[in-house]
C-alpha cells in the first residue's frame, strides 16, 4: 500500500514551511523550524498541533456504555457526561491491541479516539465487539479533524480567540471550570466542535475536534489569536514531550507482546468490573514472573540513546543484555538524557544503575520513577 | 557570508574548503535541516588520521544520529571545541562557525562542485 494521506490543514502547513514524515500513511507536519523551540514552546508559552491522522470512532446507542465495557479494559460505563478516560484495547491474550481515549458525549454516545496506525482494526474490533449490544460504530476518522493546543498558555488563547460558543451556557465559563479529561460540546463559527482538555505532552492544554473540511479556519483562527504566544509544532516535538511526561506511545512501549501491567498500566484495566470484557481471563492471569517491565532510565552527559539500543545490568562487554530501550532522547527541558526501556523485573526498582549500550560504548543511565517531567514540579508558574 | 560555489562537496552531504594543504571540513546546510536539531556532535582527535570514505565521527540531532565520514585522506589538524560545545552552530551557521574538522592533505582533492551537489540534492 503506496497511498498517501493529507491532513485536511496539509495547504497551511506547507504555507508554513513545515518539513514532513510519513506517519501511519499520512504526510504530517515533524517541524515547522526547530524540534527543540516547539518543545520549548510548548513547555513555555503555547503550541498548535494537527493531529487530524488519528481516529475517531463513535458509538451512538442505548448499549454504548455495555458495548465499551465489553470491548476495553476500562469501565465506560461509570464516566459521566462531558468525562474522558485513558483506556486500551485488548487481545484475547491480554496483549494490547491500542491505547485510547474515551469521551462520553452523552447519555449513549461515546467518541473512541484511536492511533491512526491502529485505525482499521480498533474500528473492526469495536464493531465486532458491539455486535451483541444495541450500539451503532461509526468509524468517522475521515470527516473529523483533530488541533491540539497545548502549553501554559493554551487556556488564555482559547478563551481570547474569536467565533466560539457552548452549545449549553457560556463557552469562557465552560473553559474556565473545564476540568482536566473533560470535554464539552461547542460550535466555532457555527461549526460543531469538541472543546476537551486533554493532550500528550505533560501540559496543560485543550484538543479540539472539528469538521475536516473547515479545520483550517480554526487553525488560523487560534494562530492568528495566539500571535507570538503560540508557534505550530510538529510530531518530532510531540514525540520528545510526551516522553519527558513518561506517556507511553504504541508502537514503542506498547504492542500486541505487551500486558498492561509489564507498561505500569495495571490501573487502566478494571478487574473489578462485574461482567466479562475481552481480554479479562488473561489479564488476570498475567504475564510472566519475569516478564519485562517497563521502566525510566536517566542518564549524564548530552548524548541520546534512542529505542531499539540494550541494556544492560554491567559494563563488562560479555554481559548478557537485560532489556531494551523503546522511546529515548537527549531531553530538551531537562538537559540530560532520558529513556523508557523495558528490562528485567529484578533490576527495575529506582536506583538501580544500568548501561545502555550506545553504538559500542556503554552509557550509565539509572532508573527512575516516571514521569521525568511534571508541569507541577518542573513547569513555568502561571503568572 | 561563504562563498559556496567555492567549495566542494560529497555525496555524504559534507562540504570541503581548501586553503592551501589544509582543508575545512563541515556540512552543508541541506544536511542539517534533514537532521534537524543538532545535539551532540563527537568529531576525530587531533592526529588522527583519516581514510577517505570512513565513518570518523557522528552528528545527533534530537531525531535520529548521522555519521560523518572523512571526505579526504589526510591528518586532523583541528577540532572545532566550538560545535562541540555548542552543537547547534551547525544548524544555524553549517558553512560558518558550525565548521567541525580541518585536515592536513597531501594532495588537493578534487569533489563536487557546487552544481553537482545542488543537482544531487534536487534542491
Amino acid at each position: 500500500m503506496s497511498e498517501e494521506r493529507l491532513s485536511p490543514l496539509d495547504a497551511v502547513h506547507r504555507a508554513a514551511g513545515a518539513s514532513f514524515t510519513d506517519f501511519a500513511g499520512w504526510q504530517m507536519p515533524v517541524r515547522y523550524s526547530s524540534d527543540l523551540a516547539e518543545h520549548h514552546a510548548v513547555r513555555t508559552g503555547a503550541g498548535l498541533f494537527d493531529l487530524s491522522h488519528m481516529a475517531e470512532i463513535r458509538l451512538e446507542g442505548p448499549g454504548s456504555a455495555a458495548a465499551l465495557d465489553y470491548a476495553l479494559a476500562g469501565k465506560l460505563s461509570v464516566i459521566e457526561i462531558g468525562q474522558a478516560k485513558y483506556s486500551l484495547l485488548l487481545a484475547n491474550n491480554g496483549g494490547i491491541i491500542d491505547d485510547l481515549v474515551v469521551y462520553r458525549l452523552g447519555e449513549v454516545e461515546y467518541l473512541v479516539v484511536a492511533n491512526a496506525s491502529n485505525r482499521a482494526v480498533v474500528a473492526a474490533e469495536l464493531t465486532v465487539r458491539a455486535g451483541g449490544f444495541n450500539t451503532k460504530v461509526t468509524d468517522e476518522s475521515d470527516d473529523i479533524a483533530l488541533i491540539a493546543l497545548q502549553g501554559p498558555d493554551a487556556r488564555e488563547i482559547l478563551l481570547e480567540t474569536p467565533g466560539f460558543a457552548a452549545v449549553e451556557g457560556d463557552f469562557d465559563e465552560a473553559v474556565t471550570t473545564l476540568k482536566y479529561y473533560r470535554a464539552f460540546k461547542s460550535t466555532f463559527n457555527g461549526l460543531d466542535v469538541l472543546v476537551a482538555r486533554t493532550g500528550y505532552t505533560g501540559e496543560d492544554g485543550f484538543e479540539l475536534y472539528i469538521e475536516a473540511g473547515r479545520a483550517a479556519e480554526l487553525w488560523e483562527a487560534l494562530a492568528t489569536t495566539g500571535g507570538d504566544r503560540v508557534i505550530p509544532c510538529g510530531l518530532a516535538s510531540r514525540d520528545t514531550l510526551r516522553l519527558e511526561a513518561g506517556m507511553p506511545l504504541y508502537g514503542h512501549e506498547l504492542s500486541r507482546e505487551t500486558f498492561p501491567v509489564q507498561a505500569g498500566l495495571g490501573r487502566v484495566v478494571a478487574v473489578s468490573k462485574p461482567d466479562p470484557f475481552v481480554g479479562r481471563e488473561a489479564v488476570e492471569r498475567g504475564p510472566a514472573a519475569d516478564a519485562p517491565v517497563l521502566v525510566g532510565l536517566r542518564g549524564e552527559g548530552r548524548r541520546a540513546v534512542r529505542a531499539e539500543y540494550q541494556v544492560f545490568a554491567s559494563d563488562d562487554a560479555d554481559a548478557a543484555p537485560i532489556g531494551i530501550v523503546t522511546s529515548g532522547a537527549l531531553s530538551p527541558t531537562l538537559g540530560y538524557p532520558i529513556a523508557m526501556a523495558y528490562v528485567e523485573p529484578s533490576v527495575s526498582h529506582p536506583g538501580t544503575e544500568l548501561f545502555v549500550d550506545l553504538r559500542g560504548s556503554r552509557l550509565p543511565m539509572s532508573v527512575v520513577t516516571l514521569p521525568f517531567y511534571s508541569r507541577q514540579t518542573h513547569g513555568t508558574p502561571a503568572a | 557570508m561563504t562563498d559556496l560555489t567555492s567549495l566542494q562537496y560529497t555525496e555524504e552531504h559534507e562540504w570541503v574548503a581548501v586553503d592551501g594543504d589544509v582543508v575545512t571540513i563541515g556540512i552543508t546546510d541541506y544536511a542539517a535541516d534533514k537532521l534537524g536539531d543538532v545535539v551532540y556532535v563527537d568529531l576525530p582527535k587531533v592526529g588522527t588520521q583519516l581514510a577517505a570514505g570512513k565513518v570518523v565521527g557522528e552528528i545527533e540531532s534530537t531525531k535520529s544520529v548521522g555519521e560523518l565520514f572523512a571526505p579526504v585522506d589526510g591528518e586532523v589538524v583541528e577540532a572545532n571545541q566550538a560545535v562541540v560545545d555548542s552543537p547547534e552552530l551547525v544548524n544555524s551557521a553549517p558553512f560558518g562557525d558550525g565548521w567541525l574538522i580541518k585536515v592536513r592533505v597531501a594532495s588537493t582533492p578534487s569533489l563536487l562542485s557546487r552544481d553537482e551537489y545542488v543537482a544531487l540534492t534536487g534542491e
